[in-house]
């Protein structure tokens, strides 16, 4: 946003003083990423997300480099002689194998592309139904509201897991399955925060200006509040990929969800339950890549929650004061702080 | 008070009774050959199908099972399970919740010592070293699979203590008869798998929370007046900071009540939880209805006391 004539007044900036290009305006989006971008966790997060994304896409070429399918059992090479899990690193099988004689390292890469491809379709589909009830629930209000926002709660209210799992049951496990299922208990909690947001907002006067020169309904609430909801939608669905794969792995760990011989870190580790004393990997791999995979998501996150909100850095900013000041104690960097925070407290750009 | 009493439990018996009905239909209309089938045996023929759907009322249209089952579970009846030696489901209940309840109990205490310490730190000491630290950690603990933890901690926590003679840290469940020291020792590495995950929640909730306080007015003519900071920090912001943590808290131990799923499969407990996925496996319709009754019901229940604890915490919450 460029800074009106008002402002520069304000700040005390001459017109003369503006450069000749005149001032470039940056979105909200463009200084997101400006935040997002200096956040050094977040930024290596990214990059752990696209290693294993690049290493998922490419679970087949390595596969075929190695040699060793995912479900291809190996009762020769890959069996110890007493038959249990072979070591990583002997006849070629870098993470070891399990106790078919299967490579545990592509079964890990395969496992990758289920839990992202979870990960990410579920996240798509909660957030697209759980925007369109929240507006829709929001703004209306009335009868609808009262309907709709007793159905979110009550989906909230099931004891999911257990839920998750009859319909596991009672459908068959399959992929659709865990998606579905994953999809049906994510779309609530973000209805939720979108319905009390839109609550909100729908009381501004903006909305109230768009109302009174004719916009419909769908238009205000697609066209005019949608936008404003994007920075907590964008963080709860970039939180929701990691609850869907940790939620993916411990349905298929229970045996509902991924079935074998299709691997899953979830059902490669229900495996690893009976081994765990005799073969160390079989346990230590797939867990490794579980964690790696949704630490890296919940850091990024939690970077993009603080990048979205530009009061994170004030907070903290004042933060910094107050304890310097208590620690200091002198009525000077008392004032300090109080000018720091009535600067702070002024409306920001955009 | 008592309007808003009265008015919360009727909309909670119509969630309770639209999670029941939906659990029915979604059993009972899919189910009752399959299960006849696998109860009969695998080499039963047509006659003795029907005649196990029969004897389980299976085979009546689902209306009227639906009628009868309202009826039984209205008047406190679960009826039988199917397998199990076809106890009472009551007696299943009776015997699972005691066992749920060892888990959470101790789990909530863990986790509200080590979450709140924690977020209270990081809190007044945003930014730091520790705060940083902690905040890794939280994610850490966010990000870890509730199994792969239990896993973990059977495979280098239990396993090897064992090895060396402490025998102390069990697995499976030991009842509180048989002694504390038992009781414990069964529900040590249940306790920490629950707390790691919940601790870091919480510390992020109470983090946030008790930094947002800091940052109101009335804090600001604390500071003015003079106040120290413990007291500023302890008196005035941790109380008001505490609300959303007690409905997290009051969410959660209502949903963990309803049986601690994981936990319970990964250790060998028994309780609630592992029982409704043997039940969801086996297609023990009865028992599996009143799993999801009994769950629903806590989480309702929690609801209601969360909304009732605001009151007292917060002054500026009133009831209507």
């Amino acid at each position: 946003m460029s800074l009106t004539e008002l402002e520069f007044q304000a700040q005390g900036i001459s017109q003369e003083a503006v450069p000749a290009g005149g001032i470039q305006g940056r979105s909200q989006l463009q200084l997101t990423w400006r935040r997002l971008r200096r956040d050094r966790m977040a930024v290596a997060s990214m990059i752990v997300i696209c290693v294993i994304a690049i290493l998922a896409l490419l679970a087949p070429v390595f596969a075929s480099l190695l040699g060793h399918g995912q479900a291809q059992v190996f009762p020769n090479t890959g069996l110890s002689s007493t038959g249990g899990p072979m070591a990583p690193g002997t006849h070629g099988f870098i993470f070891g194998t399990d106790e078919l004689g299967r490579d545990l390292l592509v079964r890990v890469l395969y496992g990758a592309r289920v839990s992202l491809f979870v990960g990410l379709t579920t996240t798509a589909i909660a957030t697209v139904a759980g925007v369109t009830v929240g507006l829709i629930t929001g703004f209306f209000g009335g009868w609808v509201d009262a309907v709709l926002a007793r159905f979110i709660d009550t989906v909230l209210a099931f004891p999911f897991l257990v839920l998750a799992l009859s319909l596991a049951v009672v459908f068959g496990p399959s992929l659709t399955i865990v998606i579905s299922v994953i999809s049906f208990f994510s779309w609530a909690a973000i209805a939720r925060i979108v319905r009390g947001q839109t609550l909100s907002i729908k009381e501004k006067e903006y909305i109230e200006a768009a109302r009174s020169l004719g916009a419909s309904p769908w238009r205000i609430m697609f066209v005019h509040i949608l936008p404003n909801l994007m920075a907590p939608v964008l963080v709860l669905a970039t939180l929701s990929i990691p609850a869907a794969i940790v939620f993916e792995s411990t349905l298929s760990y229970l045996g509902l969800g991924i079935q074998p011989p299709t691997a899953s870190w979830g059902n490669i580790l229900a495996g690893a339950q009976s081994y765990y004393q005799i073969a160390w990997w079989y346990l230590v791999f797939p867990a490794a890549a579980l964690l790696i995979t949704t630490l890296a998501f919940n850091l990024l996150g939690d970077g993009v929650r603080d990048a979205l909100d530009p009061r994170t850095e004030r907070i903290f900013a004042a933060g910094r004061k107050r304890g310097r000041r208590f620690r200091v104690g002198r009525p000077a960097a008392q004032i300090d702080g109080l000018i720091s925070s009535i600067q702070t407290d002024l409306p920001e750009e955009g | 008070m008592t309007r808003f009493l009265i008015r919360r439990i009727l909309t909670g018996i119509v969630v309770l009774w639209i999670v029941t009905t939906s659990a029915f239909f979604l059993f009972f209309t899919r189910n009752p050959n399959i299960v006849a089938r696998s109860l009969a045996g695998r080499a039963a023929t047509g006659a003795i199908i029907a005649e196990v759907k029969r004897n389980l009322g299976l085979s009546q249209p689902i209306m009227v099972q639906y009628w009868q089952f309202l009826d039984r579970t209205v008047h406190g009846n679960f009826g039988l399970s199917y397998y199990q030696g076809q106890i009472p489901v009551s007696s299943i209940l009776a015997r699972d919740v005691p066992r749920t309840l060892s888990v959470v109990v101790g789990g909530v205490v863990l986790w509200l010592i080590v979450g709140l310490a924690v977020g209270v730190l990081s809190a007044t000491r945003a930014r730091s070293i520790f705060d940083r630290i902690s905040t890794v950690g939280v994610l850490a603990g966010i990000s870890m699979p509730t199994f792969v933890l239990g896993e973990l901690l059977l495979a280098y926590i239990y396993v090897p203590l064992n090895t060396h003679g402490i025998t102390w840290v069990n697995t499976g469940y030991a009842g509180l008869s048989s002694g504390f020291a038992v009781w414990s020792g069964a529900m040590i590495l249940p306790w920490i798998t629950l707390a790691t995950v919940q601790a870091a929640i919480y510390t992020r909730l109470s983090r946030g929370s008790l930094l947002d306080t800091l940052g109101e007015d009335y804090i600001r003519t604390a500071r003015a007046k003079g106040l120290t900071e413990r007291r500023i920090v302890y008196r005035h912001a941790f109380r008001a900071a505490m609300t959303p943590v007690v409905s997290q808290l009051g969410i959660d131990i209502g949903a963990f009540l309803g049986g601690v799923l994981v936990v319970e499969t990964v250790f060998g407990i028994g309780g609630l939880g592992q029982d409704a996925v043997t039940a969801v496996s086996n297609g023990d319709l009865p028992t599996i209805i009143a799993f999801v009754l009994l769950a629903s019901l806590f989480v309702v229940v929690a609801n209601i006391i969360v909304d009732l604890m605001y009151a007292v915490l917060d002054p500026r919450v009133r009831i209507t």
